[in-house]
């Protein structure tokens, strides 16, 4: 569904991607790990198509498409969800408004009518319910005021609603005690199925506990390093990333 | 890829759709700002002594005056003696239907999307259409009249019920009131008028449609709404001109009584001609309204969206005299390449127990500069006087400016004031949110900006709050979902 060959990329004249290979098939659950500042909000902004980031090099496809061409919107049409680090807020803006506004944008692009009003309502009582988020939210200004935990569960909500074919969560669970991690993590579990992939950016194994990937990959300065299954997040919970960076650079030395 | 610049490129300079000319025969007078002018204006309309001396009053005042300096915008250099203070299309005789206007006006308004055709017109609106300096039709007369409502052009009002002009007309504002209102005094040409008698709810929106179109003109029309003890009116102005490089001049007078128990609620969706990206030519709109809630528990509202004009400079007021009587003041202000607004309100408390609310949002765009200015003052008989005021200012893009300048003065202890006040910024964050979803960058800036001003929107009547919406999304984009 996704292949990234040899992605390059900068931000303000800075290399932050060095070459990047993932092959996403659908339905994998894809964790991928690394020190701060290794690259993997950088990998999920260059998805997404976010305008301060320049690809020098390299391929994206998405489903045959070359996902490089696409305006930020036309992706998100397509079908790739970022759940953001950090949510921004919008005042006057109901969340139900919005979200019947995305919903109905990604219709249209895809030759579909308006859903009507009790449709989409029942759609939200639905998937509501699925990834347990508080109906009280649904009328309040997006985001404006959420605790930083309704904030992530409101990523959830979204990605419920819009159901795209790949989901990225950048560090969905940064900020989140532990009972919000837990309602995070069921409700992605919830949403998982054969059709739908997911990419996970996250500093610790301990959503990883909740949310158990197919695979693991460590970025390190740009590139990824290693890839392994869920027990090379437990060994790098363990011993750190030091023992990788090491690795990496006596390889490089040979 | 759109970046965010491009939107705002796009939102700074789309054009003025309005913009375009009537070829008509009009009767213009000379320049010059004289006792002449003002006679001949006077005669021109037939209007009795008490009124032409009222206006010569009004001159007198206005040569004694200066312009003021306390705008937070460099005033423009203004030659009165250059504008022509009359013109009106050429009437053949006296007009005693619709029928019988020149079907070049109703083109004219029709292309505005104001059909003066009854059979055309929305249902439950009355429409008063001004060009130039007079008012060509007014719609629903017959209908109104059963009900006793008074609507017409002030000119015929002057003529058909000398005495309720003769009470209230400059009761509110007076000739001596500010420099542009001495002015408007003097050489007002015509404008609306509408008296609801005592316990009527005028069963439709009462509106005034403004056009400027002859060149070197000034528009100086007024305005005097009178809702007698427990009647209800709701009134709206919409106005446009056609796109000319020099300015142009409108110093209208809106005065509003209500009587006890009485309610007026005035709206205004302004769209005179802004100017071109580079601020050359568009309209001076220098305007003086003010309400009074004379009698107890009666209630002034003004609703405001201001997105036209060169600059706009108005205070929409009321003067809180009855007791327990309430104003409002709501204003949604949108300012772009190089247009200027300076507005807010004045809420004057006098009366017992009187309350007031301001919500103003001000967006600015380009290279517009944005001022609030309110006052809210509180008298020593207001006893429990309530307050509440909120000023936001949104900018788009980093030209524009936006300022806040609340003056509050309270003599009563008793009395409760609220001030409060946001700025924020619609950031490529937000814009690129809203991609994320599916939602292009049009679309999101329109969405931010609706938010933003649902408040006010809101107080519209459907039809007009539909058609504001519209407006907003013409003015800072393409459209609006």
């Amino acid at each position: 569904m996704l292949t990234i060959k040899n992605l390059h990329a900068e931000v303000e004249g800075k290399k932050i991607l060095k070459g990047i290979n993932l092959e996403i098939n659908k339905g994998e659950m894809h964790a991928i790990m690394g020190p701060n500042g290794s690259g993997k909000s950088s990998l999920a902004s260059v998805l997404a198509g976010r305008d301060n980031y320049t690809v020098t090099e390299g391929e994206v496809w998405f489903n045959g498409k070359n996902l490089l061409d696409l305006s930020p919107e036309d992706r998100a049409r397509e079908g790739v969800f970022l759940a953001f680090q950090y949510p921004v807020e919008i005042p006057g803006v109901s969340n139900l408004n919005f979200l019947k506004t995305a919903l109905n944008e990604i219709r249209a692009y895809k030759g579909l009518p308006a859903l009507e009003a009790r449709e989409f309502l029942k759609l939200t009582k639905e998937k509501q319910q699925l990834v347990d988020f508080h109906s009280n939210l649904m009328n309040r200004s997006l985001n404006e005021g959420f605790s930083g935990g309704e904030k992530k569960r409101n990523e959830i909500f979204q990605l419920a609603m819009l159901d795209p074919q790949l989901a990225i969560l950048d560090e969905t669970d940064s900020g989140l005690d532990i009972d919000a991690l837990r309602i995070v993590s069921n409700g992605v579990n919830k949403l998982r199925d054969a059709e739908k992939s997911f990419v996970v950016i996250t500093h610790y194994q301990r959503l990883l506990e909740y949310i158990i990937p197919d695979f693991v990959h460590v970025l390190y300065n740009g590139r990824i390093i290693k890839t392994g299954t869920k027990e090379l997040a437990l060994e790098l919970e363990e011993r750190g990333y030091d023992w990788l960076k090491e690795e990496l650079h006596l390889k490089e030395s040979v | 890829m759109i970046n965010s610049n491009e939107i705002i490129d796009d939102i700074a300079n789309k054009e003025y759709e309005f913009g375009f000319t009537t070829d008509i025969e009009m009767d213009i007078a000379p320049p010059g700002l004289n006792e002449d002018i003002i006679r001949f204006i006077s005669a021109k309309k037939n209007e009795p002594e008490w009124l032409l001396e009222w206006r010569l009053k009004g001159f007198a005042a206005f040569k004694k005056m200066e312009f003021p300096k306390w705008q937070h915008f460099e005033m423009p250099a203004l030659d009165l003696q250059a504008v022509s203070y009359y013109a009106a299309p050429r009437k053949k005789k006296q007009l005693n239907s619709l029928d019988e206007v020149d079907p070049e006006l109703l083109a004219t308004f029709e292309k505005l999307g104001i059909p003066l055709n009854e059979q055309k017109a929305l249902t439950g609106v009355a429409v008063d259409a001004v060009f130039d300096s007079v008012s060509v039709a007014t719609t629903f007369k017959g209908k109104l009249k059963e009900m006793g409502v008074i609507f017409c052009s002030f000119g015929e009002a002057v003529q058909e019920h000398p005495e309720l002009v003769k009470k209230y007309l400059g009761s509110v504002v007076p000739h001596t009131d500010n420099i542009f209102a001495a002015l408007n005094s003097a050489v007002f040409s015509d404008g609306s008028f509408v008296y609801i008698p005592k316990g009527v709810r005028c069963p439709m929106e009462l509106s005034t449609y403004f056009r400027i179109n002859a060149q070197n003109t000034g528009q100086f029309e007024r305005t005097l709404i009178i809702a007698d003890d427990n009647s209800y009116v709701s009134y709206l102005e919409g106005c446009t001109a056609p796109m000319r490089d020099e300015n142009q001049l409108h110093a209208a007078v809106v005065e509003l009584v209500a009587l006890e128990h009485a309610e007026i609620k005035y709206s205004t969706v302004q769209n005179w001609y802004p100017g071109d990206k580079d601020g050359k030519g568009g309209i001076y709109n220098f305007v003086t309204k003010r309400g009074i809630c004379k009698g107890a528990a009666s209630k002034i509202s003004w609703t405001q969206v201001e997105t036209g004009s060169a600059i706009t400079w108005k205070y929409p007021s009321v003067i809180l005299q009855g007791d327990h009587s309430e104003g409002e003041f709501y204003s949604v202000a949108v300012v772009r390449n190089k247009q200027i607004a300076d507005t807010g309100t004045k809420i004057h408390h006098i009366g017992k127990g009187t309350k007031s609310r301001i919500i103003s949002k001000g967006i600015s765009a380009g290279h517009g500069d944005n001022s609030y200015r309110g006052l809210v003052s509180v008298g020593p008989r207001a006893d429990n006087a309530r307050n509440f005021t909120q000023c936001d200012s949104l900018l788009i893009g980093n030209q524009c400016g936006s300022h806040t300048f609340p003056y509050i003065e309270s003599r009563n202890k008793s009395a409760m004031i609220e001030h409060e006040a946001t700025t924020s910024k619609i950031g490529e964050d937000q814009i690129f949110y809203l991609n994320q979803r599916g939602i292009d960058s049009e679309k999101a800036v329109a969405l931010i900006v609706n938010g933003y001003v649902k408040e006010v929107l809101n107080q519209l009547p459907m039809e007009f709050a539909v058609e504001a919406q519209k407006l907003l999304s013409i003015t800072l984009e393409g459209s609006v979902g």
